[in-house]
Order: structure tokens, then C-alpha cells, then sequence
């Protein structure tokens, strides 16, 4: 990280136009949000205190907390079965898996919340096939609960959770793994005693991104919660869009922003994840 | 390889792999006694390391057997084998402690944690790790790196060790001492070693036999003094150490040896001419050389011209021209070289008969 002084110089000329854009576009309204908490409707702390008072905005907050910790157990495992297969698969497997994780990439996060609630809906295709084949009478809700939603984010986010993982598992020593091997260990146990702990620094840093974007996730529980799995975004929209309660969502948004920050300090402080992407 | 705590004892019936169009090793029949340290040396791609991989079962050979104490091991996979392996570089588990990493050969054993705590404890004291047992890999300095890693090997008491260029991350004093160290290890463990290196001086200082490979092919198998002062051919006699390749026209056999002229002088070889006949080439070490005034005429010598010395401390290296214009380097005591070149004429080079050996002209 150290260099010339002119190299400096010249990074921070080419990083230039970015922090100006991330002040301008992101920290400058952000201050205006901050503002907003703790003047509307009256200046004072009065938003913060009817945060820790009121019930709902509390249930909802631990909703999204809950939601975010399932999503990121869910995305993360299941994308390291997929990092597995793309790092270190048969050449075929490696292009099968490149194309299940670049592909989603192409749809947009409406398209594929609209697909989940044609698939999981009462009237959709798994309900239906299950009832033909009797295995059901009565159709399962599959969407407008958390479990909908539970499904379309770690559809979304799977992807984005691969990436610290195949970094991770790149740059693992393969001697390493046939030390095991050679010492006897079996492909079970080398992988759990040793490949696992290896790309533990890829798993913090897969693990942080999926539960840092879950918390802000808006269109995908807003489709497939359907009003009754509202999530932290949701609300803040509400407080905004639909009743004249600024105050709140701005409140609401300082919460947020500051735990991401809190816990992105956190992560950084004592795991310092060595690659995020 | 299979029983804890007793030597194997390996043979390689005419193993051969390719990758590719790529032969990596070619027809390769070689037994490893009980016990021995055998050295597989050879430039990079000359097979030394496939053969390695091979013996240890992450690479699974193209033809032939592998047998281990007279059963067929050619498809046993590695986890069964469970030979002893230091890779170059370590290869240790980064989190995993010192104790940690010389454990996990036995806990995946599923020995008591007893007999665990109480045989990595004398491992640990065996390779001076005293101190270190809490400490991660990344912790420790090279040599102690290689410790951790010989400890790791030889906890489990296997059959062979087989040593992947172990040394050549660390510099040359550290060098020395963990080759004295895994000579004492190989001695107090009894254990077969197989150890591969492109090092001579390291091969030669090691082993109680060197194999010394090149192209896939083995070429020559052999005790360090056998292979060092009866090399098999001119590769092998030039990759082990520094040599004098003189033309001699001629060859036949003669009482005691053979007979061929060198430079129109007489020269006697004590080696056997059957195979080489006519046209060969009589190859010196430079240590086995001496610079004389005279050489009588029963005597090995040709003259030559002294062109430039090389202080070395202990001796001296001597560049010389023979008359007809091959070049030869001596290894003399130092006051010996300064009158050699400070005469500027012509001196002669003589030698034992016995330490000429003859090669097949031209070829490998």
C-alpha cells in the first residue's frame, strides 16, 4: 500500500470522480435524511424514542433480522456446493456452474420475484403438479409468508455470494489438501477438517455480503411477502410514500445505515475478510 | 507401507506415465530397499517427481506395477497408503497449530487422545519444537516450517517417507543443518526415505543410493561413489559434478583394463572395453587431475597450456588447452596453479589410471 508520494497523488486523482459522485449522490442527501430524523415533525429525539416504544416498527426490524440470518445460511451454503463444483469440478462442470451463476445476472429482480410467485402460488406449477400426482390435497402456501421470501432472496442472492467463495477456494494451496490425503485422511474428512476451515475467510466475507444486502432488500419480500413478511426497506417506503411520517423512515434509515456500518466495522476489525469479490 | 513402525520395502516394475503426448516416465523398474535412503535426482521434468507422486498414489501410472512388501499397491489410493510426504513448500494445515498439524495423522488413525498427546509431545521434542506447540505455521521461520512438516510425516510411523525437494526454500547454512537432521531422523527412525532433489552435492551427501533420471528415463541406479566415479554415461557423469571429457581414438582391450591414444600419447584405462571399441571419450574429475613438469612414458599424462586459475580458498581451479585444443579444468593446490601459470609454457596433466573412465563416443 505504500508508495510515492506522486503515486498517491495519482490514485487519488483516479478515485476522484467516484468520492465525488458518493458524496454528491449518497453521503449529501444522507445527511439530509439524518437531519429530517431528528427535526420532523418537532426537533428532538422523539423518533428515536418511539422506535425503541413502538411494536411493530420493533417486530419488523426483528423480521428483517431473522429473514436476513435464514437467507444468508441458505444463499451461502448453497453456494459453496455450486463454488465447489465451479472452482474445482470436471472442465464440463465448470461450465455448467459458470453458466447457473452468470445467468441470473441477465433477469431482473422483478422478473424473478414475478417467476417465484408463478411457481409458488396456490394456483402455480408446484401446487398444481404436487396435486396431480396426490401427493396434496390442499394446496401448501408457498408465497406471501417468509418462506416465499425466504426462497426469492436466496435465489437473488446466491450468485453474489459465490464470488468471495471461488476467490477463497483459487488461492487455497492444493498441496495442502493432498497433505491430508496423503496422511491418510479420506475426501470427507480432509474436506471438512481442512478445505472448509481453508476458505473460512471467503465464508465471513460471502456470509457479510448476502446478510448486509438481505437487510435492504425492498422488491422481492414486497412481491412474494405479499404486505404480510414487511421487512425493514418496506417500511421505511411506507413511513415515506403513504403516511406523512418522515420522520419515522428517516429515523428508521439512521438505524439502519449506522448497525450495517457497526457491523461491517465489526466483521473487518476481527476477521478481516481478504477478498470480498 | 502399510505396517506402523516397520520399513517397507517398494518395488517399481516398469512403471510409465503420460500426460498427454508427454511421457513423464518411461519403463521404469527400480526396487527401494528396506531401510535405505535413495535419492532420486535429476533436472526439472526428468521424471524424479512424477515417480515420486506416483509412490505416494496422487498420480496413478500409465503401465506397470508398484509393490510394497510383495503386494500390489499400483491402485491403492493415497489415503491407504499413508506413506510419509514432505511437499516442497510444507504443505502444512495454516490453521491449524504445530500440535494440531502433527496430531492429524493420528486422530484421523483414531488413536486414543492418550497415546495422541504422549507420541506428539515426543515428536515435537524429537525435532526441537519445544516452545512452538501453540503456534500457527504462518509463525514460524522456514526451518521450523520443515520440522513441523517432518514431524507431521514420521508421527505415524510409516512405512517410507518420500521428501519432495524439502530444502530448497531455505538458505544454505539452514540447508546444511536440517541435512544433518534428517540424516539422524533416518537413522533413528530406520524408516525407507525416498527424497528427490536437482541438488548433486545435496544427493550425494545424503544417500545410501542416488537414482538419477532425465527425459522419464532412469539411467543410472547406484551407491554416491559408484555413480560419481563409474557414471553410466555422459550425463550422468557431467550432472554430478564437474568433468573433463578428452577424445580418445582406438579403444581396445588390454591387460587389466584397456588401452586407447589420447592426444597421439598412449593412455591406460583400468575399466572393461567390451562395449566401447574404437572411438570413445575418457571422461577425469578435475579433483583427480595433477599438474606435473614431466610425465614418463608409462604414465597417463598430455601436455597442456595453463590460460586462467580461479581462487576457490582451499584450492585453486585451473583452466587449461591441451595441444590439440580440448579444454580441461584441474582443481590444484594453490602454489601449484600460481607456477603453473606464471611459467606460461606448457606443463603436463597427468592422472591414475584408475580414475579415467571411458564413455561411448557422442552419446548420451
Amino acid at each position: 500500500m505504500r508508495g510515492t508520494l506522486s503515486d498517491r497523488t495519482g490514485a487519488a486523482l483516479l478515485m476522484a470522480p467516484l468520492l465525488l459522485f458518493l458524496v454528491l449522490a449518497y453521503a449529501w442527501p444522507f445527511l439530509g435524511v439524518v437531519k429530517w430524523s431528528f427535526t420532523l415533525p418537532t426537533p428532538g429525539l422523539g423518533q428515536y424514542h418511539a422506535l425503541l416504544t413502538d411494536d411493530l416498527v420493533q417486530s419488523v426490524f426483528i423480521r428483517t433480522l431473522r429473514i436476513a440470518a435464514i437467507v444468508t445460511v441458505v444463499s451461502v451454503t448453497a453456494a459453496y456446493a455450486i463454488t465447489v463444483v465451479w472452482v474445482r469440478g470436471s472442465p464440463v462442470q465448470r461450465v455448467l456452474a459458470e453458466f447457473c451463476i452468470l445467468v441470473p445476472f441477465w433477469i431482473s429482480v422483478l422478473t424473478r420475484a414475478f417467476g417465484w410467485v408463478a411457481l409458488l402460488s396456490n394456483r402455480g406449477l408446484i401446487n398444481t403438479w404436487l396435486q396431480s400426482i396426490g401427493f396434496i390435497s390442499e394446496p401448501l402456501t408457498l408465497v406471501r409468508n417468509e418462506f416465499g421470501v425466504i426462497v426469492g432472496m436466496s435465489h437473488f442472492l446466491i450468485p453474489f455470494a459465490v464470488f468471495p467463495l471461488a476467490s477463497a477456494m483459487r488461492s487455497l494451496d492444493e498441496r495442502v489438501l493432498l497433505a491430508a490425503r496423503g496422511l491418510g485422511s479420506s475426501r470427507m474428512r480432509t474436506f471438512w477438517t481442512v478445505f472448509v476451515p481453508m476458505t473460512r475467510s471467503g465464508i465471513i466475507g460471502s456470509a457479510l455480503i448476502t446478510f448486509v444486502f438481505s437487510l435492504g432488500f425492498f422488491v422481492t419480500p414486497a412481491i412474494l411477502g405479499g404486505g404480510r413478511s414487511v421487512m425493514i426497506a418496506e417500511l421505511i417506503y411506507l413511513r415515506i410514500f403513504q403516511s406523512p411520517d418522515w420522520g419515522l423512515g428517516a429515523a428508521i434509515s439512521v438505524v439502519l445505515v449506522v448497525f450495517v456500518g457497526a457491523l461491517m466495522a465489526l466483521v473487518f476489525r476481527y476477521v478481516r475478510p481478504k477478498q470480498l469479490v | 507401507m502399510q505396517q506402523p513402525g516397520r520399513a517397507a520395502e517398494i518395488k517399481a516394475n516398469g512403471i510409465g506415465k503420460s500426460f498427454g503426448s508427454f511421457r513423464a516416465l518411461d519403463n521404469l523398474t527400480l526396487d527401494i530397499g528396506r531401510g535405505e535412503f535413495l535419492t532420486l535426482l535429476g533436472p526439472s521434468g526428468s521424471g524424479k517427481t512424477t515417480f515420486l507422486m506416483i509412490l505416494a498414489g496422487f498420480v496413478q501410472p500409465s503401465e506397470g506395477k508398484l509393490f510394497s512388501d510383495g503386494v500390489d499397491i499400483t491402485n491403492r489410493p493415497a489415503e491407504q497408503r499413508a506413506a510419509g510426504m514432505v511437499f516442497q513448500g510444507y504443505a502444512l494445515f495454516p490453521h491449524m497449530s504445530v500440535e494440531q498439524n502433527i496430531a492429524f495423522p493420528l486422530k484421523v488413525r483414531k488413536k486414543s487422545a492418550a497415546e495422541i498427546k504422549s507420541r506428539v509431545g515426543e515428536m515435537i521434542e524429537r525435532v526441537g519444537l519445544r516452545g512452538h506447540e501453540k503456534k500457527l505455521p504462518a509463525q514460524l521461520s522456514g526451518g521450523q516450517q520443515q520440522r513441523v512438516a517432518l514431524a507431521r510425516a514420521l508421527v505415524f510411523e510409516p512405512g517410507v517417507l518420500l521428501l519432495d525437494e524439502p530444502f530448497s526454500a531455505l538458505d544454505k547454512s539452514l540447508r546444511g543443518q536440517m541435512q544433518a537432521e534428517m540424516k539422524r531422523l533416518h537413522q533413528e527412525t530406520g524408516t525407507t526415505f525416498v527424497f528427490v532433489t536437482h541438488d548433486q552435492s545435496e544427493a550425494l551427501a545424503l544417500s545410501s543410493r542416488v537414482a538419477i533420471f532425465n527425459h522419464g528415463k532412469l539411467l543410472q541406479v547406484g551407491r554416491p561413489d559408484e555413480v560419481y566415479d563409474r557414471p553410466a554415461n555422459r550425463f550422468v557423469a557431467e550432472f554430478l559434478g564437474e568433468i573433463n571429457m578428452l577424445p580418445v581414438k582406438g579403444v581396445r582391450p588390454a591387460d587389466n583394463g584397456a588401452t586407447g591414444l589420447c592426444e597421439d600419447r598412449a593412455v591406460n584405462m583400468r575399466c572393461k572395453a567390451e562395449a566401447i571399441k574404437g572411438d570413445a571419450i575418457l571422461a577425469i574429475r578435475p579433483e583427480d587431475m595433477s599438474i606435473a613438469p614431466e610425465a614418463s612414458v608409462n604414465e597417463n599424462g598430455i601436455a597442456a597450456t595453463a590460460v586462467a586459475s580461479t581462487y576457490l580458498g582451499a584450492a585453486t581451479k585451473l583452466d587449461l588447452t591441451t595441444r590439440q585444443g580440448a579444454k580441461v579444468t584441474v582443481s590444484v593446490p594453490n602454489e601449484v596453479a600460481a607456477a603453473a601459470l606464471s611459467k606460461g609454457n606448457s606443463v603436463w596433466l597427468t592422472w591414475p589410471a584408475e580414475k579415467g573412465f571411458l564413455l561411448p563416443d557422442g552419446g548420451q
